[in-house]
């Protein structure tokens, strides 16, 4: 076995015993993100700055006060901005940029001891559901049927390095299902915490009422260490909340006896596949046996879940991006002789923008224009209000999680969505989207394999704040499922 | 309520994005495809819903009214594609 391969809880403990060291753990990950370039994963390598945290985080060990991530290998999305070193959300647009400051999430995991590997693929700005609008290509999934399948969007290169044991975990942000999303195409566990439970501060906005930052694992344990390290409280985020943050891995008791857990009957839509549908009927009962009661709910506003995060996600999409301009950071277009300031902004954004961001860019400012704020921006709004408001009534029921699937499909072939409508890829979120809209914590964990033996898995939704439960629950789940294959290597 | 391409070219100038006049019509085609989408929304009583505005009610943070960060002028020219003399540069804005 080598050291790539281990859980973050082994590593951990095997580096306070002394059996490894933190710089031999990091060495093994290099070697394997080296032999990895087929993936395309890391897009953005920095040995230099591991080696020397790995050499830190091996004399903090000796010193004997290591926190549970000190000395842990993890790839770092994109998206986060990282002092020094290019952070340009996969698009041109950020073609050179290297941050002159640090993004909370990163510093608290590099205070915590962990050890940077580089920063890995995603789509353009975390638009995309397959990694193919990413400016460097897209990443590959691990996993492969007779062709190569997408590891999902947007964090689709965490998905992979974390699948393919390049690195002991990743962090991925989530606006709409993209970090369950990859994660249930990968056989990884993704965690998307509850909204203001990570700060958002230095992590490029995409939609600032919805991303939210979070773990991405070989295992829920993993995931409830990782999320200790990366939450806290954020006076530079005005929505971070003021909670302590709590010990979640202690919260991994085991014992859900007695939990009630609601299986919305909204979920069960129409042309389902039968091998997801069975898999989401395997998992109620797993939980069942494990003690917990199985309850039917009703979440009566969830068909409206997609078209009200597709007003509001492009529309705050569209305000954020406003500040790519050419002037301050990243890629000016060329201009010719008498452009103006104007022809400077159309033509850099033209050039630096690929065709999703526009087209959301453009449709956030139709909906956010003067004549449609109401019925498109507004409406959505309160629908959103609506959907939040089912949630709220199934916990005050006494809910304690939520089961539903984490995606309609296994893994796709990359490529088999280019001529489709943008509608049917936004259609991969229909179960994750909802999570967002409501603030709530969600976590995919892969339960099965599919007939052609690709990974899937189940979506577990938390009460908010609960985090610490609704990991309780995923344990118990991922227990009870046993998933323990992997993909055969072929890259 | 459909976009045809002259409304398209109004959408791309507002966003501050080129498009050329021969994908108006595509443009026009696909933003279209996007809304319709969005039409079930109107299937949806929100009579007396307020509109959200954030998932937990929460007062905003207040801080002491000091001076926390400042005279960072290098880093942040640092990543300007043009900065001259201690400013962003951009075309004449001017007449």
């Amino acid at each position: 076995m080598t050291l790539n391969t281990l859980a973050i809880a082994e590593a951990r403990d095997r580096l306070r015993g002394r059996e490894i060291s933190a710089a031999e753990l990091t060495e093994a990950c290099l070697t394997a993100i080296e032999g990895a370039g087929a993936l395309n994963a890391f897009v953005h390598h920095t040995p230099d700055i591991a080696r020397a945290q790995a050499a830190a985080a091996d004399a903090r060990i000796a010193q004997g006060d290591a926190p549970a991530m000190c000395g842990i290998p993890v790839g770092i999305k994109d998206l986060f901005c990282t002092k020094g070193v290019p952070s340009q959300a996969a698009s041109r647009i950020l073609e050179g940029f290297r941050p002159e400051y640090e993004s909370t999430v990163t510093q608290n995991l590099f205070d915590a001891g962990a050890v940077m590997l580089g920063k890995l693929n995603m789509d353009e700005f975390a638009m995309g559901s397959s990694n193919e609008t990413s400016v460097y290509g897209n990443a590959v999934n691990p996993w492969k049927l007779d062709q190569p399948l997408t590891p999902g969007g947007s964090s689709g290169g965490s998905a992979a390095a974390v699948a393919a044991d390049l690195c002991l975990a990743a962090t991925g942000t989530d606006t709409g299902g993209s970090i369950r999303q990859p994660a249930a195409f990968t056989g990884t566990v993704g965690l998307k915490p509850t909204y203001g439970r990570v700060s958002r501060w230095g992590t490029i906005a995409f939609a600032s009422s919805l991303d939210q930052a979070g773990p991405m694992t070989r295992s829920v344990r993993d995931a409830a260490i990782m999320l200790g390290a990366m939450a806290s409280v954020d006076p530079k985020d005005s929505t971070s909340a003021d909670r302590p943050v709590p010990d979640y891995e202690a919260a991994l008791t085991g014992d859900i006896r007695g939990q009630k857990i609601g299986i919305p009957r909204e979920y069960r839509m129409d042309g389902m596949p039968a091998e997801i549908a069975a898999l989401w009927d395997r998992g109620a009962e797993m939980l069942r046996d494990a003690g917990a009661e199985i309850v039917d709910i009703s979440l009566p506003h969830t068909k409206y879940a997609l078209p009200a995060y597709y007003v509001i996600a492009p529309a705050e999409a569209s305000s954020n991006l406003a500040r790519y301009d050419g002037v301050r950071y990243g890629r000016r277009a060329k201009l010719s002789a008498g452009d103006g300031i104007t022809e400077l902004y159309e033509k850099t954004r033209a050039e630096g923008f690929g065709p999703e961001v526009q087209r959301r860019v453009m449709i956030g400012t139709y909906v956010l224009s003067a004549g449609f704020y109401d019925a498109y921006y507004n409406r959505a709004r309160k629908v959103r209000a609506l959907i939040k408001r089912d949630f709220d009534e199934a916990f005050a029921q006494g809910i304690d999680t939520i089961l539903t699937p984490a995606t309609p499909s296994a893994a796709f072939p990359l490529g088999s969505m280019q001529d489709a409508d943008p509608v049917e890829m936004y259609l991969n979120d229909v179960f994750t989207v909802t999570v967002n809209l409501a603030g709530l914590p969600g976590l995919a964990i892969p339960v099965g394999l599919d007939s052609a033996g690709l990974p899937l898995g189940l979506q577990l939704i938390g009460r908010p704040w609960d985090e610490g439960n609704l990991l309780n629950h995923g344990a118990v789940l991922e227990k009870a499922a046993g998933f323990v294959a992997k993909p055969d290597r072929w890259w | 309520m459909a976009i045809d391409p002259s409304e398209a070219r109004k959408v791309a100038h507002l966003a501050r994005i080129a498009v050329a006049d021969d994908a108006l019509p595509a443009l026009a085609a696909e933003l279209n495809g996007i809304l319709h989408f969005m039409e079930q929304l109107n299937e949806v009583d929100v009579d007396g819903v307020e509109p959200m505005t954030g998932v937990e009610k929460m007062r905003l943070k207040r801080r002491e009214d000091v001076v926390t960060d400042g005279h960072q002028q290098a880093a942040v020219l640092a990543n300007a594609p043009d900065a001259r003399e201690g400013f962003f540069a951009v075309p004449k804005v001017v007449e």
